[in-house]
Parts: C-alpha cells; sequence; structure tokens
C-alpha cells in the first residue's frame, strides 16, 4: 500500500545498533539505581522518623504525579543553570532513577506491607536485630510477592528511555531521528525502532520472569494482586 | 532579546494547559471506544479474535508512546493523508490508551463471577443482554479506580506529543525557557501545573480503590 523501502534504514544499521546499546545502557542503569533508591526509600518509609516518611511521600507523589519529559527537562536545563554540570546521558539516567525511584518505592512498600505482623514478631522472639527481621524475613517475601509488578515497571522505564531522544541522547529514538532525517524513510525507520522495542519489551519480560522463578521458586510465595492503578507506563 | 520569566509568562502556561486537557480528552473519548472493543475481543468465545486482542495489547504496551506517536504521524502522512499535527498526536495517544484500558477493563470484566455468567445464561438472556444488564454494571465499579488512574499516565504522556510541535503545556514550557533562559522557574512552573491537574485525580483513583475494597471487605 505504501511502497516502503528498508534499504536506506539498514544501511544505518550502524547507528540502529550503537542506539540498541545505548537504550540497553540507559535501561540497565536505571534498573538497578532505581530499584536501589525504591528499596531504601521503601524501608525509610516502613521503619524511619516521622519526617522523614513524610519526605518519601512528597517524593513520590510529586514525581508520580508530573511527566517525565519535565522532570528531565528540569534536570538536564535545570541543574545546569544552578552551576551542577551534566551531560545529556548523565542527565538521562538521573531522571530515569529518579522516576522509577518513586514508582518501584510504592511497589516495595505494597510487598513490605503484606508480610504479616505474626510473622516479624517471630523474628524479634527469635532475637533478630531490627535489620536482621527487615533482611530475612520482610524483605524476600516482599520482593517475591511483587516481582510481577516490579518487572512491567522495569519494562515500562525501557520504553520510557526513549524520551531521553528529547535531550540528544542517541538512544533507540534518538538514532532513528537522525535516520529519518538523513534517509527521508521515516515511516520504514519507525516501523525497525518499534519491533526492536517490542522484542527487547517480550525479551526483557522472559527473562525477568526466569530470574524471579530461580530467586523465589523454594519459597513458594504465592504473589499478591496489586491495585496499583497509577503504575507507569 | 531576553525576556523576564513574569505573569504574563505563567499565564501562558496556564492557558497552553487548555491543548493538554483537550488532548487527553480526545485521548481518552477515543481510547475509551477502542479500549471497550479490545477488552471485548480478549473475552471472545472465538479463539482468533482473543489472540488478536492479546497480540495488540502487547504490541500496544511494548512500543514506546513516542515511536506510536512517528508512526502515526509518518504513518498517515505516508497514506497520503494531509493532517495536522494534533490529529496524528490524538491518533496515537488514542491507540495507546486503547491497549492500557483494554487491558484494565479485560480484567475487570473476568473478575465478574463466574456465576453470574450462569445466572443471568439460565435467565435466557443473550450474550449482549448479559453484557449490558449484568456483567458490565458490576464490571464497571471494579474497572473505575485503575480508569481513573490511568488518566494520570495520559496527561502526563501528552507532554510528548510538544515533539510534533503541537503547543500544549511541555512545549509552551520549552518555548518560554528558549525567550527567558531561566530553565529553573520555568520547568518548576510546568511541573506544578502537571501536578495540579495529576494529583486530584490520583486521589480520587486511591478514594475510589478504597471505597470498593471496604465494599468488597463488608
Amino acid at each position: 500500500m505504501f511502497g516502503l523501502h528498508f534499504g536506506p534504514v539498514f544501511a544505518r544499521s550502524d547507528a540502529l545498533v550503537y542506539g540498541f546499546w545505548l537504550t540497553l545502557q540507559l535501561s540497565a542503569s536505571a534498573i538497578v539505581l532505581g530499584s536501589l533508591v525504591g528499596l531504601s526509600a521503601a524501608a525509610v518509609r516502613n521503619m524511619g522518623p516521622r519526617p522523614l516518611r513524610w519526605l518519601v511521600q512528597t517524593y513520590v507523589e510529586i514525581i508520580r504525579n508530573t511527566p517525565f519529559l519535565v522532570q528531565l527537562y528540569i534536570i538536564f536545563f535545570g541543574l545546569p543553570s544552578l552551576g551542577f554540570k551534566i551531560n545529556a546521558i548523565e542527565a538521562g539516567i538521573l531522571a530515569m532513577t529518579i522516576n522509577l525511584g518513586a514508582y518501584s518505592t510504592e511497589i516495595f512498600r505494597a510487598g513490605i506491607e503484606s508480610v504479616h505482623r505474626s510473622q516479624i514478631e517471630a523474628g524479634q522472639a527469635l532475637a533478630l536485630t531490627r535489620l536482621q527481621v527487615f533482611r530475612h524475613i520482610v524483605l524476600v517475601p516482599a520482593v517475591a510477592r511483587v516481582w510481577p509488578s516490579l518487572v512491567s515497571q522495569f519494562i515500562l522505564i525501557m520504553l520510557t528511555s526513549s524520551v531521553c531522544s528529547f535531550i540528544s541522547v542517541e538512544e533507540l529514538s534518538g538514532a532513528s531521528y537522525t535516520i529519518q532525517s538523513e534517509t527521508f524513510q521515516s515511516f520504514e525507520v519507525y516501523i525497525v525502532a518499534g519491533l526492536v522495542y517490542l522484542a527487547l519489551a517480550l525479551v526483557l519480560k522472559m527473562a525477568f520472569a526466569a530470574l524471579g522463578m530461580r530467586l523465589f521458586s523454594r519459597r513458594r510465595i504465592k504473589p499478591i494482586a496489586l491495585h496499583l492503578p497509577e503504575m507507569q507506563p | 532579546m531576553i525576556r523576564n520569566f513574569g505573569p504574563s509568562e505563567i499565564l501562558f502556561l496556564i492557558e497552553s494547559a487548555r491543548w493538554t486537557l483537550l488532548l487527553t480528552f480526545l485521548a481518552a473519548a477515543f481510547g475509551a471506544c477502542g479500549g471497550l472493543a479490545v477488552a471485548l475481543a480478549r473475552v471472545a468465545q472465538t479463539r482468533a479474535i482473543r489472540n488478536f486482542a492479546t497480540g495488540y495489547i502487547a504490541v500496544v504496551q511494548g512500543i514506546p508512546v513516542l515511536i506510536l506517536l512517528f508512526l502515526s504521524y509518518y504513518g498517515l502522512s505516508r497514506a497520503g493523508f494531509n493532517l495536522p499535527p494534533i490529529v496524528a498526536a490524538s491518533i496515537s495517544l488514542a491507540i495507546y490508551a486503547s491497549g492500557y484500558l483494554g487491558d484494565i477493563w479485560q480484567g475487570a470484566i473476568q473478575s465478574v463471577p463466574v456465576q453470574q455468567w450462569e445466572a443471568s445464561a439460565s435467565l435466557a438472556l443473550t450474550r449482549p443482554q448479559q453484557y449490558r444488564t449484568v456483567i458490565l454494571p458490576q464490571a464497571v465499579r471494579i474497572a473505575l479506580p485503575p480508569t481513573v488512574g490511568f488518566l494520570v499516565q495520559l496527561v502526563k504522556n501528552t507532554s510528548i506529543v510538544s515533539i510534533v510541535s503541537v503547543v500544549e503545556l511541555a512545549r509552551a514550557g520549552q518555548l518560554v525557557n528558549n525567550a527567558t533562559f531561566q530553565p529553573f522557574p520555568v520547568f518548576i512552573t510546568v511541573a506544578a501545573i502537571y501536578f495540579v491537574i495529576c494529583f486530584p485525580l490520583s486521589l480520587a483513583s486511591r478514594s475510589l480503590e478504597m471505597k470498593f475494597n471496604a465494599y468488597r471487605g463488608g
């Protein structure tokens, strides 16, 4: 119907491959760092002092109710105006980390709250310290329960990495934009990019599901159905 | 000439939020029609229709909104339609919304107990009658909190269409920043306007959720 020409697009596959690689790097950094932020924030929200809890709650609400793009602009354009030097890739990773941190805080919190009070009391009765109770009794079952929601959020942040092309990061979307401006095969480029994202999303989903099986299979914990309406697509 | 970030700039930002709201409304309206079709197809009696709907949801949820936007933007122009950017933007956001709403609503339809289907079938209701009088009224209550929550995502993702120069809130922020070179106050203001739109929706979603859970518990 359209007469599609993929030749010029594949002639620039070097840029696509580099972009794909950058998308992977951005996503992996954000997933690792964002989970750490979310985990720490959830721990603080669960057992920290009251002002800190309030601070975590404010962080979560602000991030979840503003667009990623604006968060990215504030970091990329705002921080240098305050005297912090930051390049586009660093700004992208920072914004993705802060964003995923807020969403994963809510997910971890739901998991932590699902651990029954009697479990914690049993741990205290065995003279475990607060930290030991948190680590062995609360944390592992909590993460096992919310693993599916967490994986969805990881995939969403991978898709969100495409927005980093707005500040000239040459990840998969940025590379596609460059290629379409050189070859004018705009529709074809974005078909290819869309298929790559789709494949990556499906592979990540399977890989994380397998990882979850491996990490949590012996514990026989049923995942809870999470009602998190504001999960970020 | 460098302008100062003053009241008239703030007013310009607030006014451009109208386009954000309009985009959200259009995407939600068309996305809801598409989403209902996807949800019903997902629980259809024919396997092929079910598989198609499952595939549709997987594809829409596996592709970034930005790429969906470019695909409809360039795809439509390649097909010979010379449409203004805001139409392509609304279409791509509607497709995005239909994928997620279809998924949410399918879950809601399936969480209506199977006995409701059996009871209404034994009253000789046809399938459309079952949907209209028995299943959907119950599914709507289950679906309402996550649907309102999804609207927050939709409002936020309208910011992405700023790349095809639709002057909605995010693009207006960019323009003001280019004129004033005061990125910090400008984008904080933009974020605050988004927050004012989104936060009440988040709260509404949460209170609906609590209401529903209380009902289930009692």
